[in-house]
């Protein structure tokens, strides 16, 4: 059902039954190093690449996820998987062992917003009744595609961010379950491009998109500033987020009581993480450790997801393209 | 707000490199290492006394290539580098890092089209531009022998 312009509510309910979370050690040592299912010891996991390390790690999630649910495999309808690899080879290769239905999504680091939107509306549709939405980032596997070689010796800009080796995954389902949060609607964010150019700096380039979506969102859902306990923000890092306060406050929202950032929040104060985390592990780790066993235990009863991302490739930046921002929006509550 | 008025607000707000501390740390690291060259042509010159200037330069040369790169195998190098910057990426070590690092993390494509293609990413335009620049000095220096 569509609500104002570019938000959308599932006909019948969405529960989010499950989650599964695995990190990396570094993340482990983070903020929520206990909310997770698992923590890496080492970021290779027995595996001769971190690629194929990513995909081991969307596999835990998903089958973490199933096995939680008490669901047999052949009652999952579909996997909607997403990562940051070229070819998404990190979330398909992971689906190849699960004789599953599996769609593939890409919004950057937004995916787990896209992937649970595109599953609110296979569920909201009537058309299939469970789905496990799972991305994932591992820092070595996006390193050298987007970047440079792990040990060359470069130094990092105060205003980038480092990419979490994390993944997570969600079990959205149409069958009614007690003391789980229901999926209420979802706003699928336009792309904003405010013409910022320096990768090193993603967090200045999505918080436009964000703060387009977050508004919409208020406004096609007539929910005031204060509706939510927590607005979530994905990866917009510590400056991102403050970008985004100002961007908000300039259009007359003050957003100060209920936002923040899963990218600033995943590692501790005492690690040097420059501008916190990133990537498309980073939310979805965060909502499936953290913001669900809060929502489960009642700690949080509102809460709007916010992934973004920063549309980029190692190419399109040496082709002088700036880096455009997505963000989308979901609306949970218990 | 449009694009570029954000941009001016981002360009003003951004969280800038602590230029005095970064300087610092490369200036540091980067006249350590070149201390521990000289050190080297210091050692050469003395056990090979009848060796020419350019000889001993080559052998410092190499070692500090070796030092770079094996530092870099053994994951050092690049841990020096986020403290010291361009105090590290500069010296001979540097490129001897910027060879070494693509060639282990490409070697997981395979010898050829991972190692063997991938070994210049980085150190590649150096070359060229060593070649290109030598080339037109060469011909300069031509020109100006011929008047």
């Amino acid at each position: 059902m569509r609500i104002g312009k570019h938000t959308f509510a599932p006909n019948g309910g969405v529960y989010v039954v499950n989650t599964a979370s695995i990190a990396g050690p570094n993340e482990g040592r983070g903020r929520y190093g206990s909310y997770y299912d698992a923590v890496l010891v080492d970021h290779d996991w027995d595996c001769k690449t971190h690629e194929k390390t990513e995909i081991k790690m969307h596999k835990y999630a998903i089958e973490q996820v199933i096995e939680k649910s008490g669901l047999g495999r052949e009652e999952i309808d579909c996997i909607v998987g997403g990562d940051l690899l070229n070819q998404l080879v990190a979330s398909t290769f992971a689906a190849r062992e699960f004789e599953i239905p599996c769609l593939g999504v890409y919004s950057a680091c937004a995916s787990f917003g896209e992937a649970l939107a595109v599953s609110s509306f296979l569920l909201g549709g009537g058309n299939m009744d469970n789905v496990v939405c799972c991305t994932g980032s591992h820092f070595g596997a996006v390193e050298r595609q987007f970047r440079y070689p792990l040990e060359l010796g470069t130094q990092p800009a105060p205003s980038s961010q480092y990419t979490v080796t994390a993944a997570g995954a969600a079990l959205l389902s149409t069958k009614k379950r007690q003391g789980v949060p229901r999926l209420e609607m979802c706003t699928v964010g336009k792309i904003v491009d405010f013409h910022i150019c320096d990768a090193n700096n993603m967090g200045a380039a999505m918080a436009p998109a964000a703060a387009d979506t977050i508004l919409t969102h208020l406004k096609d859902s007539g929910r005031g500033e204060d509706y939510y306990d927590y607005i979530f923000t994905g990866d917009l890092g510590k400056y991102g987020r403050e970008t985004l306060h100002y961007l908000c406050k300039k259009q007359g929202f003050d957003l100060s009581g209920c936002l923040n950032d899963c990218g600033a929040l995943i590692f501790a104060d005492e690690q040097k993480d420059m501008q916190g985390g990133s990537g498309a592990g980073c939310l979805a780790a965060v909502f499936c450790s953290y913001i669900y066993k809060e929502m489960c235990a009642g700690s949080m009863k509102k809460v709007l997801l916010v992934p973004t991302g920063a549309l980029l490739s190692k190419g399109s930046s040496l082709q002088g393209e700036s880096i455009p921002g997505i963000a989308h929006a979901v609306a949970l509550e218990i | 707000m449009d694009g570029k008025a954000y941009c001016e607000y981002v360009s003003k707000t951004a969280p800038r490199t602590a230029e005095l501390k970064t300087l610092l740390a490369a200036f540091c690291v980067g006249g350590v290492i070149c201390m521990l060259g000289q050190g080297f042509t210091d050692l050469y010159a003395y056990l090979l006394p009848q060796a020419e200037e350019s000889l001993v330069g080559s052998l410092t040369s190499m070692t500090m290539i070796f030092l770079g790169a094996l530092f870099t195998g053994l994951g050092i190098y690049d841990k020096i580098g986020s403290v010291a910057g361009a105090g590290s990426i500069v010296p001979i070590t540097g490129f001897a890092n910027s060879i070494a690092s693509p060639a282990m993390e490409f070697r997981k494509e395979g010898i050829v089209f991972g190692l063997m293609a991938k070994m210049f990413v980085i150190a590649g335009p150096v070359i060229v531009t060593g070649v290109v620049s030598s080339v037109i000095v060469g011909v300069i220096y031509r020109v100006i022998a011929v008047a």
